[in-house]
């Protein structure tokens, strides 16, 4: 621990890299949905319009892949299941009542932080792989109108994944107090490491170098 | 790919709200006698004429299909055929290009409102000003009419000559026709012409001959009356059973509503998490306890 009692979570870098990956997700929620239900249409005029909105949609998906590529690689081993994650699960009523206290002791990551991380994965990959398939102004010749169907199906599906995903990862970290600086700042209290991430914390005090996001 | 015609819009892409729906009008349809089509191709001249659309001029690949397929600027072609029935060939040709649908699959896959237009009589129109590119409409078309053009990324079919239907006239390949091969009136006229038709191909042999007027789709205001009804497919893949796709149906249909439930659910979950359980706080004493595991692991040092 540093002086001030405070613990070093993420990198400049890392904070950076996040941040890019959540402005594009929110841009690509927001333009997404344009498409996705009528009644939601006029979120094309943030945009410029609907034709910019087309336009505009598969780039930023394209600058998504790549930061969350990033994150990815930044973060990939540090959310590698553990036996304790699934009995952190087991007790997932435990978490959800804020009954600290009666979870086992965690890393780095809890296994909630986990299942966000490999769905998140899950998504945008499979948000990549459909969206060029849908990506008619460039890719219309390489694919089969029913390919291009099923794609439809599977980004719309994915949309609404992504969209839970989203919710869950905002909501906890506006819930569990003490959260967000980490990605604001890059650091948590001790209270907070020892609390939500004890077995982390004693990492980072035993060897202080490791474990800040790279 | 007109501006709104002076005809009442039954339905609407990508809107949820009815249409005005107080005055009724007859639904007009398109019947095309392919026992009397010579294949000449003066439906396509009129098509490029009236609508002053010049394709750019391709290649020969051999056959009499010219130009090879629709495109944007071709909204009908002629598509030839050889099959052998019994021991006669048959040289089937098929005028193609949008079958106007009582229930269009590329109005339900549409995303922008007002993009693309059924009006009252039946004809369904691409509002070009609308239209924002996407190719949705190709996905859900069962009939695979709709092209994109490269030049301004929008979408482009036959309007069924809406302008001049609007104001009283047939359309312009109906009109140019030598053979009088294309009728056009009101539905229920054509299917009465089609009949009439139909017994005098069957006295003369053709006894499978049929209306094409397929049901998968609510019916189309433009009709076929095929010789061999009993192998529609064997006119250049006219299909049998046209449908729009289950997958374009379930994207376009109980997904939007179930998904936007289930994401709202999922936030008022949250909402609602936060202010029966409330926030997860550190507190003072958590602090102390990580000071006392740093001096436990540190001795002291930190």
């Amino acid at each position: 621990m540093k002086g001030g009692g405070t613990v070093g979570r993420y990198t400049a870098g890392s904070r950076a890299n996040h941040w890019l990956t959540a402005i594009c997700l929110i841009l690509l929620a927001l333009s997404g949905m344009a498409f996705f239900h009528p009644s939601l249409f006029f979120l094309t005029d943030l945009f410029g319009g609907g034709v910019w909105t087309r336009i505009i949609h598969p780039w930023i998906g394209v600058v998504l892949m790549l930061s969350f590529l990033g994150l990815f690689l930044r973060f990939w081993h540090h959310n590698l299941w553990r036996r304790e994650d699934s009995r952190w699960m087991a007790s997932i009523n435990d978490v959800i009542n804020n009954r600290e206290e009666r979870l086992p002791e965690v890393g780095r990551y809890n296994a909630g932080q986990k299942l966000v991380f490999w769905l998140m994965s899950l998504a945008v990959l499979l948000m990549f792989v459909s969206g060029l398939v849908l990506w008619d102004e460039y890719f219309a010749a390489y694919f089969t109108v029913d390919q291009k169907r099923l794609a439809g199906v599977l980004h719309a599906a994915g949309a609404v994944l992504f969209c839970f995903i989203l919710i869950v990862h905002v909501y906890a970290a506006f819930w569990v107090k003490g959260t967000l600086r980490a990605m604001t700042r890059g650091s948590v209290t001790g209270g907070w490491a020892w609390k939500h991430h004890r077995k982390w914390l004693r990492e980072e005090i035993r060897t202080p170098a490791k474990g800040t996001g790279d | 790919m007109s501006t709104l015609q002076s005809l009442d819009i039954k339905r609407r892409s990508a809107t949820t709200a009815p249409s005005p729906s107080v005055r009724e009008s007859a639904e007009v349809a398109k019947l095309i006698d392919i026992s009397k089509c010579i294949g000449c191709k003066a439906c396509q001249a009129a098509c490029m004429e009236w609508n002053d659309l010049r394709d750019e001029v391709g290649h020969n690949v051999g056959v009499y299909d010219n130009p090879a397929d629709l495109t944007p600027a071709s909204w009908t072609v002629m598509r030839f055929n050889e099959i052998e029935v019994g021991e006669n060939l048959a040289w089937l040709i098929r005028k193609d290009g949008c079958m106007h649908c009582s229930e269009p699959g590329c109005l339900k896959a549409c995303p922008s409102p007002g993009a693309i237009v059924q009006y009252a009589n039946g004809i369904v129109d691409f509002i070009s000003e609308n239209c924002i590119g996407c190719g949705y409409c190709v996905k859900g078309c069962p009939f695979n009419i709709p092209r994109i053009s490269a030049r301004d990324q929008k979408a482009y079919k036959c309007s069924l000559c809406s302008d001049r239907v609007a104001v009283g006239q047939i359309p312009a390949c109906a009109k140019a026709c030598p053979t009088q091969a294309i009728y056009f009136g009101t539905k229920t006229d054509m299917k009465n012409h089609a009949d009439g038709r139909l017994q005098d191909l069957k006295s003369r042999g053709y006894q499978t001959a049929a209306l094409y007027d397929p049901p998968g789709v609510g019916g189309t205001h433009v009709m076929y009356v095929l010789p061999y009804g009993d192998r529609p497919t064997d006119y250049s893949g006219l299909p049998a059973n046209p449908r729009i796709s289950p997958l374009v149906e379930l994207w376009k249909g109980m997904a939007k509503p179930v998904a936007l439930a289930g994401i709202g659910l999922a936030a008022l979950l949250g909402f609602f998490h936060y202010v029966t359980k409330g926030p997860n706080e550190v507190e003072e004493e958590d602090e102390e306890k990580a000071r006392a595991m740093a001096d436990r692991e540190n001795g002291g040092r930190s």
